[in-house]
């Protein structure tokens, strides 16, 4: 009986450790450039609980509700408009940049374009708005729009081009129109994806748009910030837990049209 | 070599009145009583659903039994507690029809798997094993055919080698006990012989009772030295592989077309 | 048997899907008329936007490259510190939290639920409102920032982390069980190498949007860029702030660049 060569076993993988090793060495050095000293964190630690303190027990003021509402629903309305609209135009932009279905010089500037839309924070696309349209839910609306095709015309053209051509060929092949074609071959393909970016992007529109109104772009934010200027911790303590409320119910309802549209 | 089964004096493990209900009312296993000899293959036969599963899960309580008594070495494995649970586990070697190994993980790594109970989760996560006990497993690779593919990944292998691998690592236990659940269902013909003359070959070195759950009866009448035939969470059969007629198996299986 | 009684309709959807569909768009569609019509935009400023938006882009050419080396490269640098580090520490806090919410690891409702509710908190309040909380406890500073985005992350980190750890198979954890393995081992052995590609997916995924956020919490006082970026709009200094916006950018490219390479060696 010849016995078999024995390999080496549990070697050091020494790439990997030395990457651990550099992440670690990493945190320690941006800890210190940022200047986090001990004595920082835990005075820190006191001012936050006297903070947290102050912000107990939240303020039900009947007239200060009536404003949270207000500024609530002045999100809800931007996140939805944005939304649809951010989704609708990002149908046609996406089609457009899908590399399998269209030609290169249409698709490089189209995609530029999208990157273009993706790269900015919503608030900063907010605070441009603002100076250009002025303070108020239109540059909510427009800045959450520009940020919602940047994320759904991406993943939608990405989906496209993931598609399986060969059913798009066959219904070419009976000589229907582009827009069949489209509807037909390439929809029922992506549409269940689409759904998921649809209703992922509303939930992150709604989140965004509570807070575009701290740079004057309307909604709940901007009340949030006047709360805070004014040290009115146990209003913005309401709002906090209003606004987290108003996602949750939005997370619940994106499960419920998901599995709809399973 | 078929011997008869041992008295229950000399008997490994002892099952009494087992019983086992997913949903009240609804037992799946009914008042079991069962002795296993301290060496040979004995094959639990019989239909999908008869509670073959259950009753091997029941022993290392994979699955809680609802009432009853298992004795292990004199030891009653349903009273255990956690500690005490683990300690037994370790001595009762199990194989699976899905093999259940990490697939990410190398073929060694799923080996040393077997030590687990052994060593503490510091050691195991540092792979600070003794230098012995990867010579023991190099040692079961080789018994099994496999040591050239000791830093191979799990899922780059085969059905059979997949196999051979989960075996390794429950010898690697050094267990008292091996128990198989249906350990040939997803492999084809050849590869099934294998494995069972691998599970008859490991039972006669380490002298430890193996206890196999199997729906191909040649298979178990060929490999088995102690057949028990189940059916409806009972045991309808308990014997000798030449002993089992076809008037048993048909009691035990129900209908007659799929009899050769 | 007869064929009488079988419905030889075909219908895609059965009856209440269709309902529930037919409700759904037509909530989508009441939104929508409801919110145009209550939200409050003056419509001269509409018609207005496009040539405003046109004049701010005049004012930001041509961008003044100039100032990078003076105002703005350091700031970019605490800027990527920033999201660095409170992606780490994110990671640090989160698996714990994606462990204790995963259903199969840790079978207690009620710690499930707890882990999920704190993750679904750290989620629903903004990096931006994160920060403007931590300036206030910490005060004006790249620290306030970390902790914002660490605390932000946690509950994306969380959340995917522990639906990977839901969604491993069972079978290599029972065998790990049915061994005598203690729970942290089967931890480390069963758990942890099924879900090692998404969690640096994950990881990598989060780091690369907190790149793009902690460029703007500056913009309350919480470090970074954001802080320059404020600055030069309140001074009007458009061609600055283009020039920042185009850095952010150059960083956003690089970071996905960097973060598409890794994956491809790692995963």
């Amino acid at each position: 009986m010849i016995d078999a060569v024995r390999p080496a076993v549990f070697a050091p993988n020494w790439p990997a450790r030395l990457a651990w090793l550099g992440l670690f060495a990493y945190a320690i050095y941006a800890a210190s450039i940022l200047d986090f000293t001990w004595d920082r964190f835990v005075t820190g630690l006191g001012q936050g609980a006297r903070f947290v303190a102050r912000m107990f027990p939240p303020d039900t003021d009947p007239e200060k509700m009536r404003l949270m509402a207000r500024g609530l629903y002045e999100s809800l309305e931007i996140a939805v408009i944005a939304s649809v609209l951010g989704i609708v135009l990002s149908l046609p932009i996406g089609l457009l940049a899908a590399r399998n279905l269209m030609p290169a010089w249409l698709t490089w500037p189209i995609r530029l374009f999208i990157a273009l839309c993706r790269s900015f924070h919503q608030v900063i696309i907010a605070i441009v708005f603002v100076k250009a349209v002025g303070f108020g839910a239109l540059a909510g609306i427009l800045a959450l729009t520009v940020a919602s095709i940047g994320f759904v015309a991406k993943l939608f053209a990405e989906a496209i081009e993931e598609i399986s051509l060969k059913q798009v060929e066959a219904v070419r092949a009976t000589g229907a129109p582009f827009m069949s074609v489209v509807m037909f071959g390439v929809m029922p393909q992506v549409l269940t994806r689409f759904v998921g970016f649809a209703t992922y992007q509303f939930d992150s529109n709604l989140r965004n748009s509570t807070m575009v109104g701290i740079v004057g772009a309307g909604g709940i934010g901007g009340t949030m910030f006047a709360a805070f200027q004014k040290f009115d911790y146990d209003y913005l303590l309401t709002i906090l837990l209003a606004i987290i409320a108003v996602i949750m119910l939005s997370e619940a309802l994106q499960n419920w049209i998901k599995k709809l549209y399973q | 070599m078929r011997d008869a089964p041992q008295q229950s004096a000399g008997a490994a493990l002892q099952i009494r009145g087992l019983s086992k209900e997913y949903r009240r009312g609804v037992p799946v296993l009914h008042d079991v009583d069962l002795d296993v000899a301290s060496s040979g293959i004995t094959a639990i036969i019989g239909p999908s659903g008869t509670g073959k599963s259950t009753l091997i899960r029941c022993i290392n309580r994979l699955v809680e039994p609802t009432t009853g008594a298992i004795l292990f070495r004199g030891v009653d494995l349903t009273r255990l507690r956690r500690r005490d649970l683990r300690a037994a586990r370790r001595r009762i070697g199990m194989v699976f029809q899905e093999y259940n190994l990490v697939e990410r993980l190398t073929v060694m790594e799923n080996v040393m798997c077997g030590r687990l109970g052994y060593i503490s989760s510091f050691k195991a996560w540092l792979r600070r094993y003794p230098r012995s006990e990867i010579e023991n497993a190099f040692d079961l690779l080789e018994m099994v055919g496999l040591t050239e593919h000791a830093n191979r990944r799990a899922d780059a292998l085969s059905g059979g080698q997949r196999q051979r691998v989960g075996i390794a690592r429950a010898v690697m236990q050094e267990p008292e006990l091996l128990l198989a659940d249906e350990p040939t269902s997803s492999l084809d013909p050849k590869t099934s012989v294998e494995i069972m003359e691998l599970m008859v070959e490991i039972g006669q070195r380490r002298q430890i009772p193996v206890i196999v759950n199997i729906h191909n009866v040649p298979l178990a009448r060929r490999f088995a030295t102690d057949v028990v035939g189940m059916s409806g969470g009972r045991i309808v059969y308990r014997g000798p592989p030449d002993g089992l007629t076809d008037d048993q198996l048909k009691q035990i299986y129900g209908g007659e077309n799929w009899l050769e | 048997m007869t064929t009488s009684g079988i419905d030889r309709e075909w219908r895609r959807y059965t009856r209440g899907e269709r309902l529930a569909r037919f409700a759904l768009y037509f909530g989508i569609v009441a939104a929508c008329v409801v919110s145009l019509r209550t939200v409050q935009v003056i419509p001269e400023f509409l018609y207005d936007a496009p040539e405003q938006v046109a004049d701010l882009l005049k004012r930001m050419w041509p961008i003044e490259w100039a100032f990078y080396r003076r105002g703005v490269h350091d700031a970019l640098i605490e800027t990527l510190h920033i999201a660095t580090l409170g992606t780490i520490l994110a990671i640090l806090m989160a698996i714990p939290l994606g462990v204790l919410a995963a259903r199969n690891i840790v079978p207690f409702a009620a710690v499930n639920y707890f882990a999920k509710l704190l993750l679904v908190s750290s989620r629903s309040v903004n990096s931006l409102v994160w920060a403007l909380l931590f300036v206030a406890i910490f005060g004006p500073g790249a620290l306030a920032g970390t902790m914002a985005i660490a605390f932000r992350s946690i509950g994306f980190v969380g959340k995917l982390f522990g639906e990977a750890l839901e969604e491993t198979r069972p079978g290599p954890i029972e065998a790990l069980r049915a061994a005598g393995a203690p729970a942290l081992s089967i931890f480390l052995k069963g758990y942890w190498p099924q879900v090692v590609p998404a969690f640096w997916a994950i990881a990598l995924f989060r780091w690369d949007i907190s790149v793009r956020e902690s460029a703007v919490l500056g913009l309350v006082g919480a470090g970074g860029i954001g802080m320059a970026i404020d600055t030069a709009m309140n001074l009007f200094q458009w061609e600055r702030v283009a020039l920042m916006l185009a850095a952010i950018f150059a960083v956003v490219v690089i970071a996905e660049l960097a973060v598409t390479y890794i994956r491809k060696r790692i995963i």
